[in-house]
C-alpha cells in the first residue's frame, strides 16, 4: 500500500459521509408510513378491546363464572362454557402433543426421503391452511355420524384436534429442524442408535419451540367456534353438568358467546356477550404469557 | 431408568455386536481365519503376520461415490495401532469421507455408497452382521467444530456411557475422561453448568472426553482444531500426544505443521485431474508413510510440491 496518498480537496473529504438529501427523505417518510401502519393497527385493537370492555366489566362477577345459562340476563353465567373449554383444551393437548410429535419425529428424523414422504409432507402443509368450517363438516360426517360419536365432548374433541394437528407438526418440524446436525452427529458417534439420539437428544432440545407451538396452536383451538359448532356443540348444558363426560353433550365459551348474541335481548346481546368475550380473551392471554414464558425462560438457559 | 442394571453388559467384551456364534471371541476368530477372510490374499496376511497385531485398520481398494459422483477412488492403506496418523491434502480431495468410513457415520448419508474394503482387526467393518452402531462405539469421533450437547459438562459425559448401558460409576467415568482429556482442573468445580458455557477449546476438550467415555480403540478426529486460536490447538496436540499411548488416533488436517508436528505416519490425498486424457476430478491416495518421509523426502512429486507449499 502506498503511504503518501494523492491530495484530495478538503470539499469532498467532509462531504463523503453525508447521505443525499433525497434519501433522508425517503428514508423518513418510509418510516413514518410503517410508523402509521402500526398505530391504526394497535388503535383498531385497543379500541375494540375497550369497548368489549366498557360493555362487558358491569356483567364480570363470580357468579357469572359459576352460574349456569339462564333466560334471564342478570342470573346467567357461562359455566358450562368454561368447563368445556377447559375439557377441550386438556383433551385437545393429550391428542395433539403425542401424534403430531411423534409425526414430526419421524418426518423429521427418520422417514426416508422419498415420493411418498414428499407428498404426504405436501399435504400436511395445505392442510394447515384449509378452512376452519372443514374440519367441521370432517368432525360431523366422521366423527358424529361415520363413527357414531355423535354430538359429544370426544367428537368435538377430535375435530379441534383434527384442526390443529397439521400446524403443530409444522411448528415441531421447524423446532426439529432447528436442533443442529452436529449434535445428532455427536451423539451418534458415541455409538447411540438413531432413536435414543432421537428421544433424548434433538427431541428435548427441540421441546421449548414445539411447546410453544402447541400452546398457540391450542389457544387457536378454543377460540374457534365454527367446526365445533357445525360439529354438533349445544349452546347449553344445564341439567347434568359433567364437564368429563366424553359421550356427553358439550359447550365452550365461543359457542355461548355466539348463542348470546344472537338471543333478542339487548342485555344478551351487548354486557353479557362481552363478558363472556372478556373471559376468553383472558384465557387466550394466560396462555400466549405462557408460551413467552416458556420461551424465553429456555433460551436463556441456551 | 434401569440401563445401569440392564443385561447387556456383553457390549464392553463384544467387538461390534456380531451374530452370536462369532461374538464371543473376536481375536481368536480372526486368528483362525474367518471363512469371509480367505479370499482375501493368504498371502499378504503371512507377510505382514509380524506385524498383523500393530494393523487396527486394513483399508483395500475403497472408493466412495455420493450418488454416481465419485468422491474418493481405489486408496489402499493401514493404519497402525497406538499411532497418529493424519491425513493431508488440498480441501475437496475426501479426506474426511474417507474417514467417515472408519466409523460407518457414511452410512448415515442416503446418497453415500462405500465399495471396496476395510478390515478392523481382520474382521471385515462392512459385513452385513456387523452393527454399525457398536462399530461406532468402538471407533470415538471428534468433529471440526466442537458439539458438545446443551446440557450440563456432566450429562454430556455421562450421554455415552447411558445409551450404550455400561455398567459404570458416573461419576468415575466423568473424572477420568476429563483427566485424561486435560480438562479436569479447569471444570471440577463446575460440572453441572452448560457446556456452552466453556471456551471454544474447552469444548473441543470436553468433545474428546465424552469420546473416551465409552472407552473406544480408536479416535477419528476431523480437522479439530480448525475452530480453535493457537494456544487451544496448541494444547489439543499435547493432549493428542498423550492419548497416543492408549489410543490410536486418525486426524484430518489441513494444517500441515499440525501433521508434522503430532503424527507418526501421514497420508496425502489429492483431488488433481489424473492426465490429460481424463478429467474427472475425485480424492486419490497419492502417497502414505513415515511422516518424516513425507515432509523430508517424499517418493512423489506431487507430494513434494503440496508439503513445500508449493500447490494447494
Ligand atoms: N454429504 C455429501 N454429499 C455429496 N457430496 C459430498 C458430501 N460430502 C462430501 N462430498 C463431496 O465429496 C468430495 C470430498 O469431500 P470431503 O470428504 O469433505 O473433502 P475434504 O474433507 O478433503 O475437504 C467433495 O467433492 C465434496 O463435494
Ligand atoms: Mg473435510
Amino acid at each position: 500500500m502506498a503511504v503518501s496518498t494523492p491530495a484530495r480537496p478538503r470539499e469532498q473529504g467532509t462531504r463523503g459521509f453525508r447521505a443525499p438529501v433525497g434519501e433522508t427523505v425517503r428514508e423518513k417518510f418510509t418510516q413514518f408510513v410503517l410508523l402509521l401502519g402500526t398505530l391504526v393497527a394497535i388503535a383498531v385493537l385497543a379500541i375494540l378491546l375497550i369497548d368489549i370492555a366498557l360493555d362487558g366489566v358491569g356483567g364480570l362477577s363470580l357468579d357469572f363464572l359459576t352460574n349456569y345459562t339462564s333466560r334471564f340476563p342478570e342470573r346467567t353465567g357461562i359455566r358450562e362454557g368454561i368447563t368445556g373449554t377447559l375439557s377441550l383444551m386438556v383433551l385437545v393437548a393429550l391428542m395433539t402433543f403425542p401424534l403430531g410429535v411423534g409425526a414430526a419425529l419421524y418426518l423429521e428424523e427418520f422417514a426416508p426421503r422419498n415420493r411418498w414422504t414428499r407428498l404426504l409432507e405436501t399435504n400436511i402443509n395445505n392442510l394447515a391452511g384449509v378452512p376452519s368450517i372443514v374440519y367441521g363438516l370432517l368432525g360431523l360426517s366422521v366423527f358424529v355420524f361415520f363413527l357414531g360419536f355423535g354430538r359429544s365432548l370426544i367428537t368435538g374433541a377430535l375435530t379441534l384436534t383434527a384442526l390443529v394437528l397439521p400446524v403443530v407438526i409444522v411448528a415441531s418440524r421447524e423446532a426439529l429442524r432447528a436442533v443442529p446436525r452436529e449434535i445428532r452427529d455427536g451423539g451418534l458417534a458415541l455409538g447411540a442408535t438413531p432413536l435414543q439420539v432421537a428421544a433424548r437428544q434433538t427431541l428435548p432440545a427441540a421441546i421449548p419451540s414445539i411447546m410453544t407451538g402447541m400452546i398457540l396452536s391450542l389457544s387457536r383451538a378454543i377460540g374457534e367456534t365454527a367446526p365445533i359448532l357445525v360439529a354438533g356443540a349445544a349452546f347449553s348444558r344445564r341439567a347434568d353438568n359433567e364437564p368429563w363426560n366424553l359421550t356427553e353433550g358439550y359447550t365452550a365459551i365461543p359457542i355461548q358467546i355466539f348463542d348470546f348474541v344472537k338471543r333478542p335481548q339487548q342485555e344478551f346481546q351487548v354486557e353479557v356477550a362481552s363478558a363472556a368475550i372478556i373471559v376468553l380473551m383472558v384465557l387466550l392471554l394466560i396462555m400466549n404469557s405462557a408460551a413467552i414464558v416458556i420461551r424465553n425462560r429456555y433460551s436463556r438457559n441456551r | 431408568m434401569d440401563q445401569r442394571t440392564s443385561t447387556e453388559s456383553q457390549l464392553t467384551s463384544s467387538p461390534l455386536r456380531l451374530d452370536a456364534a462369532s461374538a464371543s471371541s473376536p481375536r481368536k476368530s480372526a486368528a483362525e481365519g474367518p471363512s469371509w477372510s480367505k479370499d482375501s490374499g493368504t498371502a499378504q496376511s503371512d507377510a505382514n503376520a509380524s506385524r498383523q497385531e500393530d494393523v487396527v485398520f486394513d483399508v483395500r481398494d475403497l472408493s466412495v461415490h455420493y450418488g454416481s459422483a465419485p468422491a474418493l477412488v481405489d486408496v489402499s492403506m493401514t493404519i497402525r495401532r497406538r499411532e497418529i496418523t493424519a491425513f493431508i491434502g488440498p480441501s475437496g480431495c475426501g479426506k474426511s469421507t474417507f474417514l467417515r468410513c472408519f466409523n460407518r457415520t457414511n452410512d448415515l448419508i442416503p446418497s453415500a455408497k462405500v465399495t471396496g474394503r476395510i478390515d478392523y482387526h481382520e474382521q471385515d467393518l462392512y459385513a452385513k452382521e456387523v452393527d454399525a452402531v457398536e462399530v461406532r462405539r468402538r471407533i470415538g469421533m471428534v468433529f471440526q467444530k466442537p458439539n458438545p450437547f446443551p446440557k450440563s459438562i456432566y450429562d454430556n459425559l455421562t450421554f455415552g456411557p447411558k445409551v450404550n448401558r455400561m455398567k459404570v460409576d458416573y461419576d468415575e467415568v466423568v473424572e477420568t475422561s476429563l483427566r485424561r482429556a486435560a480438562l479436569w482442573d479447569e471444570v471440577k468445580g463446575k460440572l453441572q453448568q452448560n457446556a456452552y458455557s466453556l471456551s471454544g477449546g474447552q469444548q473441543q476438550r470436553l468433545c474428546i472426553a465424552r469420546a473416551l467415555t465409552v472407552d473406544p480403540e480408536v479416535i477419528l478426529m476431523d480437522e479439530p482444531c480448525s475452530a480453535l486460536d493457537p494456544i487451544a490447538t496448541s494444547r489439543i496436540e499435547d493432549l493428542m500426544r498423550e492419548l497416543q499411548k492408549d489410543f490410536t488416533i486418525v486426524i484430518v488436517t489441513h494444517n500441515m505443521q499440525q501433521a508434522a508436528r503430532v503424527s507418526d505416519r501421514t497420508a496425502f490425498f489429492t483431488a488433481e485431474v489424473e492426465s490429460e486424457t481424463d478429467d474427472r476430478r475425485f480424492g486419490r491416495l497419492v502417497e502414505v508413510a513415515e511422516t518424516s518421509k513425507i515432509f523430508s523426502n517424499p517418493d512423489d512429486k506431487r507430494t513434494e510440491d503440496y508439503v513445500s507449499g508449493r500447490f494447494g
